[in-house]
């Protein structure tokens, strides 16, 4: 598998693809081949043009310049329709599933099996799927409900639709993104059947380690063009990370040892319900001090979200007590907690941190609009915001031509930027930051790192949630690890290896308790 | 990459793409309106009108000479407030549907106010407006209140709102044992008693039966405070954010419920306004069927302006001319008045579903986030 395969024919081809948008040139003469029976990992950091490229190969957008050869054969792909009955598939970052229905309706949805032309044969389609399962060793059960199963089995379930498609070419669009360590391995076991029977991957994705366990061959692109291609033979994350941001990066932050202080933020007991009703958060017990960074690892949907939303005001608990610098918190307004010093990036930027269509000058009072200087009484003093979020985009580096354009043009890093100038440049007593670096590109993570270890070292009492073990363990002087709602371990980082974090994350281990 | 993707503007020379940014919000309604006459034209040509000859009817109507200028404006009058006030609900996320019934409870209150209070026309016509206003906002908050508390949805709640209103207050209006609110000496029993002189807004009159009254002036200095409201107040900007994304909004420290009552009272007190002007500056008395829809041409004014205060004023004089000049039309190509209505209805259509214009003027989408105020509304939100 890691031999080179230049004598294996070329099933897909893209020659100088060119693709504009109104001041940005998002694919710039990329060409690329993937190769049967190929893993081809596409590395770049978000707005690099990875998903511009996958979408013009999909047919979901058209090239400026530039052709696609499928098999040798020049094609013009207009639509994902299209792009199917030539053999490719594609798995996107947020799948495509009617959680209500089974996972046989939905992988036969749009493309029916029936008898008599209009009478649904699912028993068939459910034999059908359990063949696909079998052959590539892609475990799901096709009576069952897809709001049952968990993230792992969904994605297979995305994977088996294209495939009862008949493609040949499968695109991943961030496949680990949402998987534990454990799935995650499961899920380059299935590649590397999905490749031995003679099927194409492009697996799109900004982790380096996955590229450099999985793929034959690696493309990085940076601002739209191809900046260079390798094997993991030839490769180390340094170099990767080094091309894809373009200059060299320090992967692993570095600081000094903690220096707690008393404890500023406390839970005791603490429940908290879903918007189903269901209890996310059961009797958790946490304790951050000032000057320590607490991590909490777990696979997402185990109650992190709920957790964070009950510390900050946006969710009402069930039970329990929460305790900010001394005072009850416990079921208090957003902004009564915001006033004691509590800064929260949210882990849904675009949903929670920022309006997007407000300009960045809005957006940087976005809590802060009532008070002095940016408002007397009521009346807002624009030149004053202004002035705020000149300063802030300055000394944060957020990459903006302007603070008066909205905010949905600065791309995902420097939104999150955006965020963290706004919450860090408060006087803090707590930072509670959940998925900071979600999505964003490896200069920004490290420069949001920083950040957050120099607020520690100033004082401030810092949570951060995490789906990214990796950023776990390089943030964390604590780890605690959620599951299922509870914290199931609490341990000084070093204590535990990668990989019993991961056995945590996934449940292991809480049997014994 | 896909936030960056969604905005296209056209490429060309940066004078043209500066003036196409700065102006480019008008050009859907523009092009709607123009589309909806060029239809409208073929209409009447479709049923042997002389559409010329309808199309300079409508002009003269409208905006030809002092008298109808003056009848324009009047006419348009409650349309401004009105629509501003429905604006005020779109820019909170809120679909105020209830303008009608808003504008009967403000009416009810000037009525109320006009007919028994005996004071100077310096304190009664500012007392007349305060009434209405503080009607319209009440019967609009109950709907912001049930949405707040229940989640119960403002498009069902302010529709029926407006049926409990319109028939309290034909109720109110005939009932003749007491009579409440009716007029003893009016054999037909459909109005209410007329308003004192002193609650009566001053005006110019022009022609025999045209009084230019105050309420225009009101309705411009509406338009203002509502831009500058909106812009340049902390409450505004909270207003706008729980409109925009309540989640950020929720995040911000911002209360939503709270926001929410007062956005639909807001939008409540501009329709009590407009109804106040109406019964103080035209009419002096409230008949049953007196509104007969305005609340609901509001809606369409609101849209007609993408929710801009300052193109409301356009749009409401827009919407008052084609209705003043449709009886010119009339008589000039020998239409009917459905003719006009029918154009009327093209423009709501065409700016309302703006995709068609865009379609069939090939103009780019807007960015995202830009018109979520609009669609906003009739979502589950």
């Amino acid at each position: 598998m890691t031999q080179n395969g230049q004598d294996r024919p070329v099933v897909l081809e893209a020659r100088g693809i060119t693709k504009r948008f109104p001041g940005v040139i998002a694919n710039d003469k990329v060409s690329l081949t993937l190769r049967k029976g190929e893993v081809l990992a596409l590395l770049g950091e978000n707005g690099a043009g990875k998903s511009t490229l996958m979408n013009i190969l999909y047919g979901l957008y058209h090239q400026d310049e530039g052709e696609i050869l499928v098999n040798g054969e020049p094609i013009r792909a207009s639509s994902p329709h299209d792009s199917i009955q030539r053999g490719i598939g594609m798995v996107h970052q947020h799948f495509q599933l009617v959680p209500v229905m089974t996972v046989a309706e939905n992988v036969i949805l749009g493309n029916e099996v029936t008898r008599g032309g209009a009478i649904l044969d699912l028993r068939r389609a459910a034999e059908q799927i359990r063949t696909i399962s079998r052959q590539y060793g892609l475990e799901v059960d096709p009576e069952a409900l897809v709001a049952d199963l968990d993230v792992g089995a969904q994605q297979r379930v995305e994977i088996i639709k294209a495939l009862y498609r008949n493609a040949d070419i499968l695109i991943l669009d961030e496949p680990t993104a949402v998987l534990t360590p454990q799935e995650a391995d499961d899920l380059v076991r299935v590649m590397r059947t999905l490749t031995s029977q003679g099927k194409s991957l492009i697996f799109i994705t900004h982790k380096l380690r996955e590229v450099l366990e999985v793929a034959d061959r690696i493309v990085v692109l940076r601002s739209g063009r191809v900046v260079g291609e390798t094997t993991p033979a030839q490769a180390s994350e340094a170099s990767l990370a080094a091309m894809m941001v373009g200059r060299s990066v320090l992967l692993q932050v570095e600081k000094d040892a903690a220096h707690p202080g008393a404890p500023v933020l406390e839970v005791r007991g603490l429940c908290v319900r879903d918007d189903r009703r269901l209890m996310a958060v059961n009797g958790v017990d946490l304790e951050v001090r000032a000057g320590e960074i607490l991590g909490i690892a777990g696979v997402q949907g185990n109650g992190q979200t709920e957790l964070v939303q009950a510390l900050t005001g946006l969710r009402v608990p069930e039970a329990g007590v929460v305790r900010i610098a001394g005072q009850d918190t416990t079921g208090a307004t957003p902004r009564r907690i915001s006033e004691l010093g509590v800064a929260h990036i949210p882990e849904d930027r675009q949903r929670d941190g920022v309006v997007t269509s407000y300009q960045i000058t809005d957006n940087a009072v976005l809590e802060l609009y009532y008070l002095e200087p940016f408002a007397r009484g009521i009346v807002r003093d624009d030149a004053a915001i202004t002035r705020h979020a000149e300063q802030l985009v300055k000394q944060f580096d957020v990459r903006t031509p302007s603070v008066h354009v909205p905010a949905s043009s600065l791309s995902g890093g420097n939104q999150q930027k955006l965020i963290v100038a706004r919450e860090f440049t408060r006087d803090l007593k707590l930072l509670i930051a959940a998925q900071p670096t979600r999505g964003i590109d490896v200069g920004s993570i490290e420069f949001i790192h920083n950040q957050i270890i120099r607020k520690r070292d100033e004082g401030v009492a810092v949570l951060v949630v995490s789906a990214e073990l990796d950023e776990i363990l390089a943030l964390s002087d604590r780890i605690a690890v959620m599951y299922h709602g509870r914290i199931v371990a609490t341990v000084q980082n070093g204590e535990l290896t990668r990989e019993q974090l991961g056995l945590l994350m996934a449940g292991a281990g809480t049997a014994q308790q | 990459m896909a936030q960056a993707v969604e905005g296209r503007t056209p490429s060309g020379p940066a004078g043209f793409r500066a003036i196409y940014e700065r102006y480019s919000p008008l050009l859907v309604p523009v092009l709607a309106v123009f589309t909806a006459l060029v239809l409208g034209a073929l209409m009447i040509g479709l049923t042997g009108g002389d559409w010329l000859a309808a199309y300079i009817g409508l002009w003269q109507g409208s905006f030809g000479s002092p008298r109808a200028i003056a009848d324009t404006v009047v006419r348009s009058t409650p349309f401004i407030i009105c629509g501003l006030g429905v604006a005020l609900g779109f820019k909170a996320g809120l679909f105020n549907i209830g303008a009608e019934g808003q504008l009967y409870a403000g009416a009810v209150c000037v009525v109320v106010v006009g007919t028994v209070l005996q004071l100077p026309p310096v304190l009664h016509i500012p007392l007349g407006i305060i009434a209405g206003a503080l009607g319209g906002a009440a019967w609009a908050a109950i709907a912001g209140i049930l949405k707040a508390r229940t989640g119960a949805h403002e498009v069902i709640n302010t529709i029926m709102l407006n049926y409990i209103a319109i028939r309290l207050t034909d109720w109110l209006i005939k009932s003749k044992t007491p009579y409440i609110l009716g007029d003893p000496a009016d054999a037909s029993g459909a109005r209410t008693r007329f308003i004192a002189d002193s609650a009566r807004m001053p005006g110019i009159p022009v022609g025999d039966t045209t009084m230019l009254h105050l309420g225009i002036l009101i309705a411009v200095a509406l338009v203002f405070l509502a831009d500058w409201f909106l812009k340049r107040t902390t409450v505004g900007f909270e207003l706008r954010t729980a409109g925009v994304n309540a989640n950020a909004a929720r995040y911000a420290g911002i209360s939503v419920p709270r926001t929410i009552v007062l956005a639909m009272a807001l939008s409540g007190m501009m329709a009590g306004i407009a109804g106040a002007g109406e019964v103080m500056g035209v009419r002096y008395a409230l008949n049953a069927d007196f509104f007969s829809g305005l609340g609901f041409d509001a809606i369409a004014v609101a849209l007609l302006a993408r929710t801009n205060p300052i193109g409301i004023l356009f749009a409401g004089l827009l919407w008052g001319g084609l209705l003043t000049g449709a009886r010119l039309m009339q008589v000039r190509a020998g239409l009917s008045i459905d003719v006009i209505k029918i154009v009327q209805a093209l423009i709501i259509m065409f700016v309302a579903a703006d995709q068609i214009v865009r379609f069939i003027y090939r103009i780019p989408q807007r960015r995202a986030g830009e018109e979520t105020m609009i669609s906003k509304g009739w979502g589950g939100g």
